[in-house]
């Protein structure tokens, strides 16, 4: 028991990490508004971006811009995670643009965006044409 | 520090999936964005915080509210919307709603919540401490080291971020571009509105 306490405590970073990446999960798994669940994505997926940039750091660390002396002396933090997160922010963006689209196109042909209200929708058009 | 801000992280996106009115939940969601790119100040990751405050913050906001303007900002409440359907009485689409509702529970979310972040939790166990310079990701292939060391020489710029992200791996960049291109393609298509749409829409 004393061991878990002590491993969450020296890895509460990732503790947290988990916790913002669970809370968007559950917006996307239990909100039937598909608005909510876009939010819920946008949240999950900084929580993976913290993940990342969190595993190129240093104790000490300075930001990754090159400053007076030799940089093998300087403990710059690790830039490559920064990079790839940059395009996944970026790349992010796009998704939500894509999503929000759909669901405008949603909301014209159904006129509403509750999940629950579009399948029962659906399943009286399946039934009408059976 | 970063403790605070991770508390406040947490707090902003609970609010954010809670409140009811999706014009705040967008207006939360953006100081969310901000107090991230707050984060990333903290964390050293400088480009990461610009590229977060305008376009997580900045941009996506724009897009959730100009989204919101079309689709009504009000999360609905179970069956408060009145629908109509030519071939079912209101009586049965409100049970139908009903089911489908029960079918996606909060229980059932929740529990799944729960399983996957045992799992991660769980996977915490290899991790290296946050900070550990000698961990995995700074030490493998010295691909890191090499960036820090040689970059000034080899392309130029002070910021080893832009560096690395218009040289070393200026195929990623690139991909990225296709990627927004294709987004925005996307958008255009499905949002066009097309003659025979607009004749539907009309009627």
């Amino acid at each position: 028991m004393l061991d878990v306490l002590s491993h969450l405590w020296s890895h509460y970073h990732y503790v947290f990490y988990i916790l913002l990446m669970l809370i968007g999960l559950y917006a996307v798994l239990a909100k039937g508004n598909l608005v909510k669940k876009v939010i819920g994505l946008n949240v999950l997926q900084t929580a993976v971006f913290l993940f990342y940039i969190s595993i190129g750091r240093k104790a000490g660390g300075t930001a990754p811009v090159l400053w007076e002396g030799k940089p093998e002396t300087v403990p710059y933090e690790n830039p490559l995670p920064h990079v790839l997160m940059l395009t996944a922010i970026v790349v992010g963006v796009s998704i939500t643009a894509v999503a929000l689209a759909l669901i405008i196109r949603i909301k014209r042909g159904y006129g509403t965006i509750e999940e629950g209200e579009i399948l029962a929708l659906d399943e009286a058009d399946a039934r009408g044409e059976s | 520090m970063t403790l605070l801000t991770l508390l406040l992280l947490v707090g902003l996106a609970v609010a954010a999936v809670r409140v009811r009115d999706l014009l705040a939940a967008t207006a939360i969601l953006g100081a969310y964005s901000l107090m991230m790119a707050v984060l990333w100040c903290q964390m050293n990751a400088l480009d990461v915080a610009f590229t977060e405050a305008a376009v997580g913050a900045g941009i996506s906001t724009v897009l959730m509210l100009s989204a919101l303007l079309r689709v009504g900002a009000k999360e609905g409440r179970r069956g408060s919307h009145i629908l109509r359907h030519p071939l079912m009485t209101m009586q049965e689409l409100a049970t139908t709603m009903r089911r489908n509702e029960a079918r996606r529970s909060a229980w059932g979310s929740a529990l799944v919540c729960l399983l996957v972040g045992a799992a991660l939790l769980y996977g915490t166990i290899d991790m290296p401490r946050v900070g550990d310079a000698e961990s995995p990701a700074n030490t493998h292939t010295k691909v890191a080291e090499h960036y820090i060391t040689k970059s000034h020489d080899e392309v130029g710029p002070a910021n080893i971020v832009t560096s690395v992200l218009g040289d070393y791996r200026g195929y990623d960049t690139m991909g990225e571009t296709c990627v927004i291109f294709t987004a925005a393609l996307c958008v255009l298509l499905l949002l066009r509105q097309t003659g025979t749409a607009r004749r539907r829409d009309e009627d």
